[in-house]
């Protein structure tokens, strides 16, 4: 009467799985992306602000802040990059595993506008008329000191500024390069600071029949010229960034932090399967199979709908475990209850299925609801949580009605478990006579 | 002395744990009203410098660091201590700006080897996220509560969102009572702890359900004491499910708390207490609270005919 093929059914899957996890699952974390808490960098939320006092900040102010402000990311060169708009005047920017995140806030934040005055003040050229890429970082020939060489667009509206102050009198015929410039500030009380605004202010004693204006002396260093060349580069933000919100981990913190919460999850889940074992026996089994291929499957949608693994999303990857064995163990305990209640194995598993499953949607669904509420309301790392929950909850459902149905039916249908209730975890004392 | 759970009187000291339950209410309102809640910057505004070293940190070293990077240290709002010292949790009431987080950062890492974590967060924004935090758990509570009622009925709702609120509750006078930071993953701990510890309540509810099904057959009329014992049996043949979910969700909750990160303890901590809780409302208090008030309307309809 006993089956051989439900049995060898059981088995053959059950190998087919633990090769496909074998094999798949190291490229399947290579493959998900790590958030800025678990493998370093900074969560800066902007609330923008106009340059000039009365300026108003509509969309175009801040779809064009945000334009600027990709551009800069992309001269630091992250690799996945996440930049919105929040409510009307804020961007919120993450940027995970960025190298130097004390340069990189410098670049996004700098508003960077550059212009060309006179000793008067008066504007002569802006950053509008630097060429594309136009800045960048090079050396004196002479004395190997380091500069920043601007080119701009237009030689012959060079030639015509640099002749106007040519003929300035002198000392007064400097061409002065600012970094900046608010109205009220003046070259005279600029100088006299420590951290000037002014970059340059080199005398022209005739016109320059070129397209290269440079930069050069105290303040300019290599690291400093390379920086104040990208910010050129990607253009002037339209107006003022103000951080109202920041959280920054270094890649060693991060990289701790995910070391320990694996290993924490590893011990969480290896008590759960362990648990599960002891108690619920070959429901137990059947559960710990399919707790494997249920973090495989999370994985892969997670993966799948582009999702970010927080240090908190590893933490509901775990707790996913723990509350996907309720599944499991609320079918068994109903499989046992039809068992002490006389019936036989194979109506007992068809009788605590259908029976469970109302329960189980049920109990599912409030998480689920809990879950959504939190990823409204969250932002970043507990967004990732919520995301986390979710999936967690929805691939409960899958494996609970598709895999260990079907590895539990092979087993039941089998037959040879019907005389062995015990392996059920229900003791013959208890078994109730019809 | 052996303990049966599944042959335990659930229903007949009632009275005492209704007892014990507003106590324990009364008293942690009066906890959080008189000894508040240690909020962490994310509520409270301010800026949170985490410093880990090879070494186990010394107090005034640290102070003395954060002098060097040209602050005073009468700014320090707190310095706590984890991971055997080698950890430095150190908050500032005032809002650092980037150049104050960039020079900070650098003398923390020139000193201690590692680079520090940083993280400011505005008055405005603090604000936004306590609100936030009250929006969102008011909102996840009502939505479970109607499901709950849609699902089964609305006395199951009541009794489900009385069970639910005290569990809440019951996580903040805990962490009043020991003063531990409450941050932003405690909003998601709480948040995850409505969601999960209604699962008992359903399961019990369920079987109740099923079984005063069972009884009601052929438009007989339950009264109050079948109701009781309905009640009581339903709690019987669900204890041991509603235990072991419990125990496998605290099992994981455990090994977070114990070997995970340190940013996530106060997490761990607080499902922790929530899932214990829950456990003990949906056995003690939903349950109970749902054939008294289902006791109720028998007695009213009864009156009537």
């Amino acid at each position: 009467m006993i089956k051989k093929g439900k049995i060898a059914t059981f088995f053959i899957t059950v190998i087919a799985l633990l090769i496909l996890i074998g094999t798949t699952s190291s490229w399947l974390f290579k493959d998900t992306k790590l958030g800025l808490d678990l493998k370093g960098g900074f969560e800066v939320l902007y609330e923008v602000q106009p340059l000039k006092k009365g300026d108003k900040i509509d969309e175009t102010a801040m779809s064009a802040t945000l334009t600027a402000i990709e551009n800069r990311v992309n001269v630091l060169g992250v690799s996945e990059p996440d930049i919105r708009i929040e409510g009307g005047n804020r961007i919120r920017v993450q940027l995970a595993g960025v190298k130097d995140q004390n340069e990189a806030r410098q670049i996004l934040s700098s508003t960077a506008q550059l212009s060309f005055r006179d000793v008067n003040d008066k504007l002569l050229l802006d950053g509008a008329d630097l060429k594309a890429k136009g800045a960048k970082l090079g050396y004196d020939p002479q004395t190997n000191e380091p500069l920043v060489e601007l080119t701009m667009k237009s030689q012959e509206k060079f030639y015509e500024v640099t002749q106007q102050i040519s003929q300035m009198p002198e000392p007064t015929n400097r061409l002065v390069i600012w970094l900046d410039y608010e109205e009220g500030d003046t070259y005279e009380k600029e100088m006299g600071k420590e951290n000037s605004k002014i970059v340059s202010d080199a005398f022209v004693s005739q016109p320059i029949n070129s397209d290269k204006a440079i930069i050069s002396g105290g303040s300019i260093d290599a690291e400093y010229g390379k920086q104040l060349s990208s910010i050129l580069n990607a253009g002037a933000l339209p107006v003022k960034l103000d951080e109202i919100y920041s959280t920054s981990v270094s890649a060693a913190f991060g990289k701790d932090a995910l070391d320990q919460t694996l290993f924490a999850s590893m011990i969480g889940i290896a008590a759960v399967s362990l648990f599960m074992l002891v108690f619920y026996r070959l429901s137990g089994v059947v559960a710990v199979v399919t707790l494997l291929f249920y973090i495989y499957l999370v994985m892969i949608f997670f993966n799948g709908i582009n999702a970010v693994l927080t240090l908190p999303g590893i933490a509901a990857l775990v707790l996913g475990v723990g509350m996907a064995v309720d599944a499991n163990i609320i079918t068994a305990e109903r499989i046992k209850d039809e068992l002490r209640s006389g019936k036989s194995v194979l109506s007992s598993f068809k009788a605590g299925n259908r029976r469970s499953f109302g329960t189980i949607l049920d109990a599912n669904l409030t998480t689920l609801i809990s879950a959504g509420v939190l990823y409204y309301f969250g932002t970043s790392t507990v967004k990732g949580f919520a995301i986390m929950l979710m999936v967690s909850i929805l691939v409960t459902f899958i494996t609970n009605v598709f895999v260990s149905r079907f590895f539990l039916g092979q087993l039941v249908e089998s037959r040879l478990f019907d005389k062995k209730k015990s392996w059920f975890g229900v003791k013959e004392s208890e078994i109730r006579e019809l | 002395m052996s303990f049966n759970p599944t042959k335990f009187d659930y229903i007949k000291h009632r009275k005492l744990y209704f007892t014990i339950t507003i106590a324990l209410v009364l008293v942690s309102v009066l906890l959080i009203t008189f000894r508040g809640l240690n909020l962490g910057i994310d509520f409270a505004a301010g800026t949170r410098v985490e410093i880990a070293s090879e070494q186990v940190l010394k107090e005034q070293e640290v102070r003395d660091v954060i002098e060097q990077s040209g602050l005073d240290a009468d700014e320090i709002d707190g310095i706590q201590f984890a991971q055997g010292g080698k950890l430095a949790n150190v908050t500032f009431v005032g809002v650092f700006e980037k150049e104050q987080i960039a020079k900070t950062k650098q003398v923390i890492e020139d000193k201690y080897g590692k680079e520090p974590s940083v993280s400011t967060v505005s008055a405005q924004v603090g604000r936004e996220i306590a609100r936030n935090a009250i929006y969102a758990v008011m909102l996840a509570s009502l939505g479970i509560v109607l499901y709950v009622s849609v699902r089964f009925q609305p006395l199951y709702g009541i009794a489900t969102v009385v069970a639910l609120l005290h569990d809440v509750l019951m996580i903040i006078a805990f962490f009043s009572l020991l003063q531990i930071e409450v941050n932003l993953y405690f909003i998601a701990a709480v948040l995850t702890i409505i969601g999960y510890s209604v699962n008992d309540t359903i399961v019990t509810f369920d079987r109740v359900r099923e079984n005063l099904a069972l009884a009601e057959k052929g438009g007989r009329k339950v009264g109050f004491e079948e109701l009781g014992r309905i009640v009581n049996a339903s709690l019987q043949q669900t204890i041991v499910r509603s235990i072991n979910t419990v125990v496998t969700v605290l099992m994981t909750a455990i090994a977070l708390y114990v070997f995970g990160s340190e940013s996530i303890r106060g997490f761990s901590l607080a499902l922790l207490v929530g899932l214990v809780m829950g456990m003990y409302s949906s056995i003690f208090i939903a349950a109970q609270l749902w054939l008294v008030m289902k006791g109720k309307t028998l007695s009213k309809t009864k009156q009537a005919s």
